[in-house]
């Protein structure tokens, strides 16, 4: 077991008027290699539980055991926490703050008190890893890149630091389609690499099923729900009344079902709607002809 | 960790206080600083702790979230107390090397401190107690008969209200971007003053970009609303004063009668003549 989580509460501006419980007794357990996905709407804790994973909030109570050593007691160092847990926040293109893109990917490596030379190779590993070109967007400004390639390089900034475990706060927010595609795809990649366990946190249903084999669907601090993409999307009203959505084959499912179409309920992509519709049809062929 | 910053952030709640006129409260602040001084011993600021006492009391802010918010002033009444001990003269106390401590030097070095954390204490009851906007409309209200001398009271306070409602807003982008370097392994937390001042880098640049789009999206978004400042904009809630800012500008007056009563040393002599005439009879 990679990641356990027991108990998790937290309570946000504690003796405060407005303060508010963000996490309820979360537990869940991740395995190395994992990819799993975070839904839930806005406000229901997802960003506070990621947060947590590599120590940046403190739980009220509760344990966080990576490998079985938990995090949550004071004497683990938090640099080797975060040596082995990267997190990259929502748009992280705001934390780019070097003159080259060089620079500011080094960051991370050279806050672990690497050597130089070790840094400048995870450096270039980290750019060409995130589909860009060293040699030569290396030493320009990160600032004059367009807003894909800067989330991109700062992306490679929690990547260059080669952690086993990757978070992401909504990698692919506020882009155009196809820096959504070109962002997902270089996830990937790193996911197959070395086998690093991904935690994505995303709006996109579509991209949760298609990428994830661990859904954690969290509710107003509580997780409701731990299962498979098609566990979790089966049950499609109850997702609904999460306010959250279906990825679109699913939701088209789902929607022929309500008008008394007999679809089966666990399809989340495209080819398998694709064969349910066949089937379908062939047995109305087939009932025609008799 | 940012977030502990109290001064200038509102407290929420619905006392008598909390009710009051803008403008009364900014006066009454006025008063109260200048009171402070008046004031020439320690007997004066018993009649300022009771006042403050039963403002606190009244409009129920907790006295620790107060006092959190003289944490990031806490060197300079430190240093404002070293400074006074060592440097009066007077009839020596204690002598540590070339440093003497004399009796007019500790009795300075109290009268100062506590000077300044009542300063501080009753200023930032006025933001607990008040919501931004209102204050800033007290503040235009306020200074608008100064606009016959080309004072910009309208703007001004816009500038006021901008600068308030922001502070919120860039104390969590700092807290983002903080926690996002401190991801990347960055250390804000060690290390000398050379160190710490250069760590800061990686937070400070972000900042001002962060700072500069806001700036830039909020002007934008202002001028698609056709906004000019000016005379002739009206406000949804006009300010009138009630019954309870008469009655607040009364307690206003008592209170600065008592201050320039006692700082006059009419108060001591008063005491001392009842002390008298009790005991006489």
């Amino acid at each position: 077991m990679q990641i356990q989580v027991k108990n998790l509460y937290h309570i946000y501006s504690e003796g405060m008027p407005y303060e508010s419980v963000s996490l309820e007794d979360v537990s869940f357990e991740i395995e190395k290699g994992e990819f799993v996905g975070v839904i839930g709407h806005t406000g229901s804790g997802k960003s506070t539980l990621i947060q947590h994973l590599n120590g940046l909030l403190k739980p009220k109570s509760g344990q966080i055991l990576i490998d079985g050593i938990d995090i949550t007691s004071g004497e683990v160092k938090m640099s080797d926490i975060r040596r082995r847990i990267g997190l990259v926040f929502q748009y992280p293109e705001y934390q780019l703050f070097e003159e080259t893109v060089h620079k500011d990917v080094a960051f991370g490596p050279m806050n672990l008190g690497l050597s130089q030379e070790e840094i400048d190779i995870r450096v270039k590993k980290a750019i060409e890893l995130v589909g860009l070109n060293y040699d030569e967007i290396g030493q320009r400004s990160p600032f004059e890149l367009s807003g894909g390639q800067k989330r991109r390089i700062a992306i490679a900034g929690v990547i260059a630091m080669e952690p086993e475990i990757l978070i992401l706060d909504e990698p692919i927010a506020g882009l155009d389609p196809k820096s959504h595609a070109d962002i997902l795809e270089m996830i990937k990649v790193i996911h197959s690499v070395n086998n690093t366990t991904i935690i994505i946190v995303s709006h996109n249903m579509g991209d949760i099923a298609r990428l994830t084999n661990k859904i954690l669907v969290l509710d107003s601090g509580k997780l409701v729900m731990v299962g498979t993409p098609a566990e979790v999307f089966s049950q499609a009203d109850y997702i609904e009344s999460l306010g959250l959505g279906l990825p679109p084959s699913a939701h088209l499912m789902n929607e022929l079902r309500k008008r008394g179409v007999p679809v089966s309920r666990d399809i989340l992509n495209i080819d398998e709607a694709e064969e349910e519709l066949y089937r379908l049809l062939k047995q109305i062929e087939g009932k025609i002809d008799a | 960790m940012i977030r502990d910053i109290t001064l200038g952030q509102y407290y929420p709640g619905d006392s008598w206080f909390h009710r009051l006129d803008a403008r009364v409260k900014i006066i009454w602040t006025f008063i109260y600083i200048v009171s402070l001084f008046l004031i020439r011993d320690f007997w004066g600021y018993v009649i300022v702790l009771v006042t403050l006492a039963l403002i606190i009391g009244i409009s129920r802010v907790p006295l620790n979230f107060i006092l959190k918010g003289l944490k990031p002033i806490f060197l300079i009444i430190i240093f404002t107390f070293v400074i006074n001990m060592f440097m009066t003269k007077g009839t020596p106390l204690i002598e540590i090397g070339f440093l003497t401590i004399t009796k007019e030097g500790l009795r300075n070095a109290f009268f100062m401190g506590t000077r300044l954390v009542l300063l501080i204490i009753g200023s930032s009851i006025l933001t607990l107690i008040t919501k931004p906007i209102q204050l800033t409309d007290g503040i235009e209200k306020l200074l608008s008969p100064l606009q016959k001398f080309g004072l910009p009271s309208h703007e001004l306070a816009m500038m006021m209200t901008i600068a308030l409602r922001f502070i919120p807003t860039l104390l969590e982008e700092t807290d983002k971007i903080m926690k996002a370097q401190m991801a990347r392994g960055a250390d804000f937390e060690s290390g000398n003053i050379m160190r710490r001042a250069k760590s800061l880098i990686p937070l400070l640049v972000p900042l001002f970009i962060s700072a500069f789009r806001i700036a830039q999206d909020l002007a934008m978004a202002m001028e698609a609303r056709c906004y000019r400042g000016g005379s002739h904009r009206t406000r949804m809630n006009g300010m009138r004063l009630r019954k309870r800012d008469g009655v607040a500008a009364l307690l206003i007056i008592l209170y600065l009668t008592l201050i320039i009563v006692q700082a006059q040393g009419i108060l001591s002599l008063l005491m001392m003549s009842v002390i008298q005439l009790i005991q006489a009879a």
